[in-house]
């Protein structure tokens, strides 16, 4: 899957290429999705530069956000026209990592901690299949990777250790502070490697610790809210989802920090079947 | 007095799958998907047989489970109401 980002200036264009320069190109050279990052208004790029999200599909109200954060534009650039122009996988809004071929699905709301599990999950032998969307096969079931770069926020930043991998620090963005770790070696080279889900979980961090088996029905309810493209796909997407939830099992985790998280996520993987 | 009569989609227009106690239904006109707690599923199942009102309903129902208590008709009126909103049943 490849996009192409065109900007009116050289610096976000400068910034995604240093962030994806280990990624490959797309095999025939044609982008999947376009980007386009474009002055609010003619004269905006000489008085106070703004960043509108453009591309494939209009967004009217996607948010201008400054030039300082056009990487944190072309990355909710790729996001919108993901979520919204995509149809061959079920698209969840989720992390997912894998190691030995069985993956693990996490979702929940942003700032549930999924991104900085998956980053950290990712940096000690787990393979980052995607920090931002999870993609289901609607055939196979399996888990396709889409190694994006992971975007860090606030706290999480410092927890990066692979400084060599980090994008520049996007300050004062409406997430706060924003900075993104390019995923390592591993997951960029097997981007073409899919897994088999043998576990889906629903982290909380910030409480006690706290593991709640969560059913079926309720996971289906979840992971069809957590979908961007559910409806759309219509009977494929019911197929898919359903036999999902009815194969893997799924836990809610709470976590008090991210050594227990860890540690949680490792034991919890090691329980599934 | 008979009442309202009701009319299911043939089922080959609906995809339905167990989730614990619930049933997932696709229907396939609408491209919707229902979440059914019990007995809507039943009723739904029972609407295979052909039309019918709440009284033919609890009929077919009582034929194939094991039905005590009372306040049933009037739970499959209301369930029948709720199919109805959904799209997935037809009142004629």
């Amino acid at each position: 899957m490849g996009f192409r980002i065109g900007s009116d200036w050289g610096q976000p264009i400068a910034v995604v290429e240093r962030l994806y320069a280990g990624y490959p190109k797309p095999d025939d050279g044609i982008a999947d999705f376009t980007v386009r990052l474009e002055a609010g208004r003619p004269w905006r790029r000489f008085v106070r530069p703004s960043v509108a999200i453009r591309g494939d599909f209009i967004l009217p109200d996607a948010a201008p956000v400054t030039l300082a954060h056009g990487l944190l534009a072309a990355e909710m650039g790729m996001n919108l026209q993901m979520a919204l122009g995509y149809r061959r996988h079920l698209l969840l809004h989720a992390a997912s990592v894998e190691r030995g071929g069985r993956a693990i699905l996490m979702t929940g709301l942003s700032g549930a901690g999924k991104s900085t599990l998956a980053m950290l999950l990712g940096e000690v032998g787990w393979r980052l299949l995607g920090d931002e969307f999870a993609l289901l096969d609607l055939e196979s079931g399996l888990l396709h990777p889409f190694p994006r770069a992971i975007s860090l926020k606030n706290e999480a930043i410092a927890l990066a250790r692979a400084t060599n991998r980090l994008g520049p620090l996007l300050e004062n963005t409406p997430r706060g502070n924003i900075r993104h770790l390019c995923p390592n070696r591993d997951a960029v080279a097997r981007m073409d490697e899919p897994a088999k889900p043998v576990l889906i979980l629903f982290p909380r961090f910030g409480h006690v610790e706290a593991v709640r088996p969560v059913g079926s029905a309720e996971v289906f309810m979840r992971l069809t809210q957590a979908s961007t493209n559910y409806v759309a796909l219509g009977r494929q997407g019911f197929d898919a989802l359903t036999r999902l939830v009815t194969t893997v099992s799924a836990k809610a985790i709470d976590y008090a920090n991210t050594a227990g998280g860890l540690a949680l996520v490792e034991r919890l993987s090691s329980e599934a079947q | 007095m008979a009442g309202r009569v009701y009319t299911a989609d043939p089922s080959q227009e609906r995809t339905a799958v167990p989730l614990e106690s619930l049933v997932a239904v696709y229907h396939a006109r609408s491209g919707m998907t229902h979440l059914l707690a019990p007995p809507a599923s039943e009723i739904l199942e029972a609407l295979g047989q052909g039309p019918g009102d709440a009284d033919a309903i609890l009929a077919r129902l009582e034929a194939q489970y094991e039905m005590t208590g009372s306040g049933f008709r009037e739970a499959i009126s209301a369930r029948l109401e709720e199919l109805e909103a959904s799209g997935l049943v037809q009142a004629k």
